[in-house]
């Protein structure tokens, strides 16, 4: 606490001048401090998240290669404008073969590779998504009925939350051995990393197992803002427990229900670590950041094309998925029950 | 609605669940509770089975005896041989990352968490919009230029290069959690203090900032956590230099020499690496749970 008040003291010291100060109508003695408090968060961000994102979408128009100027008819050194072709090269499959010409890119390479990474990106993150939120809601309602067991579930649920994705990867890449303890138990002889669908399938349940009970304790704590009145008043009026659940639990418990599935939704678009590491991206579970990833060492330019498109494309989902369910995730207070 | 929202407030404020009902054993209890132990089984059989095989002999890797057999500390005295990897290295890295992280976070994340929760401003709702958007950003999307910024600099394998990154999402983490965390605290207490001719300024340090403490360190240690367990851009940016890698980027590339697969010791690693944040989630369990769901139940 000591550390943070001579941080109070600089902030006051890079007061913004007047004129600005004017112009944003700010009067009140609290628009000014609200300022104050909120800039370095804002600068800073702005430095780590909003500069790189400016020059990354810069750099996506720049050359990796080596190019010929068909004007005069000489060679420009990697970093020159070449406008969309970094883009063409990942949405229209389009590599460079020799004398300017472009060509459908080569099974293998990482071009070829675009669109099956969105499909098994997309695909990873329906499957899981829908699953997490099915057997969350019914870990969300099993808990909200037990009275005895309930913290020691809830111990029990944080640990899969608390295990690092590395951990899990790694947990998971054991269990699904050849040899391994699932196949000895299930009694198959499954290769369960080593082909395309048990490489996803496999993705998928580890994914479900580390971040269902996260869900579930996002709906817990929506369920557990319904009281108990409206539920008996129901039965009273002879509502049979699927209506309560889809006439009362459901609607009562949507807003929450849809931050938890818009989070989860934007995180499993982004998944890395678990293929990274579970399969190496390899039998058909390459998502995009591992390609992007991929191509980092293999031209910077292109990559950030690839990083640009990622970003474009999941910032799309977000704002769907927000207008879709109507949700206040940004959860302003004291707009709380609207 | 406003029922819902009510008493939501008081599960995000970490209140314990209100008292239930007193109802009668029914046969539906049966069922209730075999759940509940599925549940409990599928959240604890695979993290105890890596405990199980930490502490088993290699040899005995594949063996599916389901209690502790064969045990040995050789996969933890491996773990930190530095002949093939350099594990206890990391672990420190991880503590000092993690650390610096948190501090930067927190120390300049509690301004703009006290500014969203509780002073009225003009671009309110678009600047936490904005912070939150930042938090939400694909790794990749800052990854790709800051991997070339770096590599211009010099910087790729060095502290900094793995520090800096990682404000992306501890700062808006804690500034989210800290705005829920602040928006249900008791605030007339300051009310109280500008009645007494305190300026907002010294309201919040002389008033608010004590009573906040136990939100300030639920959001560390959460913060904390999103440090320890961070790997996208630690494997990329340190660059495979072992001197700054954390524990998830070792752990990822364990090894136990050429044609080994070295599970028995990776096993080990992992619950070195697993161990400190489970006793912590269990010891802060309520405050943790309170600290994830605070802006969950808001909407």
């Amino acid at each position: 606490m000591t550390l943070a008040e001579p941080a109070a003291e600089s902030t006051t010291g890079a007061l913004p001048p007047k004129s600005r100060v004017k112009r944003n109508k700010i009067k009140t003695g609290e628009g000014r401090l609200a300022f104050m408090l909120v800039a370095p968060t804002i600068a800073l961000l702005g430095l780590i998240v909003g500069y790189p994102i400016v020059k990354a979408i810069y750099n996506s128009f720049l050359s990796d290669s080596r190019k010929l100027d068909p004007v005069t008819g000489q060679f420009l050194e990697p970093g020159a404008w070449t406008g969309l072709t970094n883009y063409k090269h990942w949405l229209l499959q389009e590599c460079p073969s020799g004398a300017g010409k472009t060509i459908s890119c080569p099974t293998g390479t990482l071009g070829s590779q675009f669109w099956s990474s969105i499909s098994v990106t997309v695909g990873f993150t329906v499957v899981t998504v829908l699953l997490e939120t099915i057997i969350g809601m019914v870990f969300a309602l099993m808990m909200n009925r037990a009275f005895k067991g309930r913290a020691l579930v809830r111990a029990a649920i944080l640990i899969p939350w608390a295990i690092p994705t590395a951990v899990t990867a790694k947990l998971w890449q054991v269990i699904f051995d050849p040899q391994g303890v699932l196949n000895k138990v299930l009694g198959t002889e499954f290769a369960w990393t080593s082909s395309q669908w048990p490489a996803r399938s496999a993705i998928v349940i580890a994914d479900v197992w580390k971040t269902t009970p996260f869900i579930a304790l996002l709906i817990l704590a929506g369920l557990q803002g319904i009281s108990a009145d409206i539920y008996e008043s129901a039965k009273v009026d002879g509502a049979n427990a699927w209506q309560r659940f889809t006439k009362i639990t459901l609607p009562l418990v949507k807003p929450a229900l849809a931050v938890a599935v818009i989070f989860r939704t934007l995180d499993v678009l982004r998944m890395y670590d678990l293929p990274a590491i579970l399969t190496q991206g390899a039998n058909g579970t390459t998502t995009i950041s591992i390609l992007v990833v991929r191509q980092l060492n293999s031209g910077i330019y292109s990559a950030s094309a690839l990083s640009t498109i990622t970003f474009i494309f999941i910032f799309a989902i977000a704002l769907a998925m927000v207008r879709l369910f109507n949700a206040n995730i940004v959860g302003t207070p004291g707009k709380g029950g609207k | 609605m406003t029922a819902v929202a009510h008493s939501s407030t008081a599960v995000a404020s970490g209140t314990e669940i209100a008292a239930a009902p007193k109802r009668r054993f029914k046969a539906g209890d049966v069922g209730t509770l075999l759940v509940i132990a599925l549940i409990i089984f599928w959240c604890l059989a695979p993290f105890y089975w890596m405990v199980v095989l930490a502490f088993r002999d290699t040899a005995f890797t594949f063996d599916t005896t389901p209690w502790f057999t064969h045990l040995t500390w050789e996969n933890f005295r491996y773990a930190f041989d530095t002949t093939d990897n350099k594990f206890g290295r990391s672990l420190v890295n991880s503590v000092l990352i993690g650390a610096v992280v948190t501090a930067l976070a927190m120390a300049i994340g509690v301004f703009a968490g006290y500014a969203m929760a509780r002073l009225s401003f003009r671009g309110k709702g678009l600047i936490l919009a904005a912070i939150l958007g930042a938090s939400m950003f694909p790794g990749v999307a800052i990854l790709t230029p800051l991997f070339q910024l770096f590599a211009g600099w010099g910087w790729l394998g060095t502290y900094q290069a793995l520090i800096l990154p990682q404000i992306s999402f501890s700062l808006p983490l804690a500034v989210y959690t800290l705005t829920s965390f602040f928006s249900d605290m008791p605030w007339e207490l300051e009310q109280a203090a500008r009645v007494d001719g305190a300026t907002p300024g010294q309201a919040f340090r002389l008033v608010i900032f004590p009573l906040a403490a136990p939100a300030l360190f639920t959001t560390a240690i959460l913060v904390f956590l999103a440090s320890w367990n961070e790997y996208l851009l630690s494997s990329v940016l340190s660059n495979g230099n072992y001197k700054v890698e954390p524990s998830t980027v070792a752990l990822a590339k364990f090894t136990a020499g050429p044609h080994v697969v070295p599970y028995t010791q990776t096993m080990a690693a992992g619950v070195v690496v697993t161990i400190p944040l489970v006793i912590v989630v269990l010891l802060f369990q309520r405050r943790i749970v309170s600290g994830l769901t605070a802006g969950g139940v808001k909407g």
